[in-house]
């Protein structure tokens, strides 16, 4: 080893490079979802709509009870209002999804892959990224719910934070665990109706859930079953600051096992590499 | 040695030391798709401050290589080092000392020019107040300061590739590897970059990889792999692989050596 070309000695990463890292992918997707302003006001109208629309037709036709985390009766807006939250939340780390699938075959998440920092960090880095951007989606939808009546406590803006990051950490990794099994952005549509849509409906989003047993013990099963409902619900009562114990233990565990599904099938010599080169091949 | 191959300049880098460690070296790697099998037995060095050209036509394999090489693809046997640092042992510190530029555009259109560089050097873990110091550089160097923040989409596709350039090498890699860049590029946007990269080599001794199907981008004095069908057909100093295949040029010894792959008798 004679030359300016030996070797150099191995000298890893140190917690201030994480840390750049880290901002840097927050920061460029947050940049790019302020040059998305379609997708902010898409974000945004899809809740309203139901919180509009929906629940203002469907006030009379169902009555809810006092069930905790409330305290009083209710109207239907203020029950629906966290299962928006998490809607938006849903379809936000869909969305994200969509764009790892996109930027894969447009070669954005070559960049990605090819940093240095251990690949797992940078998906967990992408996720943290678009939990921040459902954060702010949730937080505006919420001030204009404010002007509809839908008015927690003061501090239950507070309190509702932790929940919605976990949440959003949950749906993000679904959403990257389903990435990594799409091969091309054609196939979204059925991400829609194979997984939105039975996650959304088969949820206490939209009615408590034992009006859904009174109608139906298999349906009250699953949707017991749903990690959506547990997401609605440590949002329902975070927003009251409240826990619910067990869909914060739910909640943990799927976005525990989704992450590490995801960046197993991110990892490049099993998800990535059994499949054909990605794009045009020369 | 008979080399008449169309000359531009003369541009003879010494030969770099064989005890040194190479800055890329592919040993006996193979690759298949399902039953496909996209690289067989692929074996080449990249020494540090040399061109080397890697020629093949579309679905040679270049890309498959460049994949693995980048760690996107495992790889499923043979070895990958940069600098002796394996790649799917140590991918950090092999990742850390490679740039690359791919062959579709990998740019944010919708960012700056500083800012898709700023993003690149973060995740490469580069302090922002140094990123932007590299980044004001790098975009002089390329003649784009006055553009650096304008969106990307408003860029030609000349600019674009050279921000590329620029970008990969924002973390001073000791390598540099480029996938057939000047594809779909006018005459001055080419020959502006391949002068740029060759400087590089010559300048900062960067070890360069630069897969091509354009004989006219390469020059006597790089060293050649010729991947066809994913194998090395022929490898070593251009004005060799040329005087072995009793050629005139490297676009005759190309034909030669490839026809007689695929047709008896051989022939261009």
């Amino acid at each position: 080893m004679s030359s300016i070309t030996t070797r150099e000695a191995p000298r890893g990463f140190s917690a201030s490079e994480y840390m750049t890292c880290l901002t840097g992918i927050v920061w460029r997707e947050g940049l790019r979802f302020l040059h998305q302003r379609e997708r902010f006001v898409s974000a945004l109208v899809r809740p309203l709509v139901w919180l509009f629309i929906f629940a203002a037709g469907f006030r009379q036709v169902l009555g809810i009870s006092i069930i905790p985390p409330y305290e009083t009766y209710i109207l239907y807006e203020v029950y629906i209002a966290p299962g928006l939250m998490a809607m938006i939340q849903l379809f936000n780390g869909m969305q994200s999804s969509l764009s790892m699938v996109y930027d894969r075959e447009m070669g954005n998440m070559r960049t990605l892959l090819v940093s240095p920092l251990p690949r797992g960090f940078l998906l967990f880095c992408k996720l943290l990224a678009g939990t921040a951007v459902s954060l702010l989606q949730v937080y505006a939808f919420l001030l204009i719910a404010w002007f509809w009546d839908i008015t927690p406590p003061s501090s239950g803006y507070l309190t509702v934070l932790p929940a919605l990051i976990l949440s959003g950490l949950m749906l993000g990794s679904l959403g990257m665990l389903i990435s990594s099994g799409i091969k091309q952005l054609e196939n979204f549509a059925g991400v829609m109706n194979f997984v939105i849509f039975p996650m959304f409906f088969a949820s206490s989003a939209l009615y408590p859930l034992w009006r859904v047993q009174e109608g139906s013990p298999y349906l009250y099963y699953l949707c017991e079953a749903n990690p959506f409902t547990h997401a609605v619900e440590l949002i329902r009562f975070a927003l009251y600051g409240q826990i619910n114990w067990i869909s914060l233990a739910v909640v943990a565990a799927c976005t525990i096992v989704f992450m590490i599904g995801a960046i197993w099938a991110y990892d490049p010599s099993r998800g990535l590499a059994r499949r054909g080169p990605a794009g045009g091949e020369g | 040695m008979t080399s008449p191959a169309p000359v531009t300049e003369a541009l003879e880098t010494p030969r770099p030391d064989p005890a040194a460690v190479p800055a890329l070296s592919i040993d006996g790697v193979s690759h298949a798709y399902g039953p496909r099998r996209a690289l067989m037995d692929v074996s080449f060095n990249v020494q540090p401050a040399s061109f080397t050209a890697l020629l093949g036509l579309n679905g040679a394999g270049k890309s498959t290589l460049f994949s693995l090489i980048t760690r996107l693809f495992g790889i499923q046997s043979g070895r990958v080092s940069i600098f002796g640092h394996d790649v799917s042992k140590s991918p950090g510190e092999a990742l850390r000392l490679l740039g690359v530029v791919f062959q579709p555009r990998t740019l944010d259109l919708d960012l700056s020019l500083t800012q898709n560089l700023l993003y690149h050097a973060a995740l490469h873990g580069i302090s922002r107040r140094e990123a932007a110091a590299r980044s004001a550089e790098l975009l002089g160097r390329i003649g784009l300061s006055d553009r650096a923040g304008s969106k990307v989409r408003d860029l030609s596709g000349g600019q674009m590739r050279r921000l590329e350039i620029a970008r990969a090498l924002l973390h001073r890699p000791r390598l540099l590897l480029l996938d057939e860049p000047t594809v779909g590029l006018d005459v001055k946007a080419r020959a502006d970059i391949i002068s740029h990269v060759r400087q590089l080599v010559t300048e900062q001794g960067i070890g360069v990889l630069w897969a091509t199907h354009l004989f006219d981008e390469i020059m006597p004095g790089d060293d050649l792999v010729v991947l066809h069908q994913g194998k090395v057909l022929a490898q070593g100093p251009m004005s060799r692989v040329v005087a072995e295949a009793g050629a005139q040029d490297v676009n005759t010894a190309f034909m030669r050596l490839t026809g007689a792959q695929t047709m008896p008798g051989g022939g261009a």
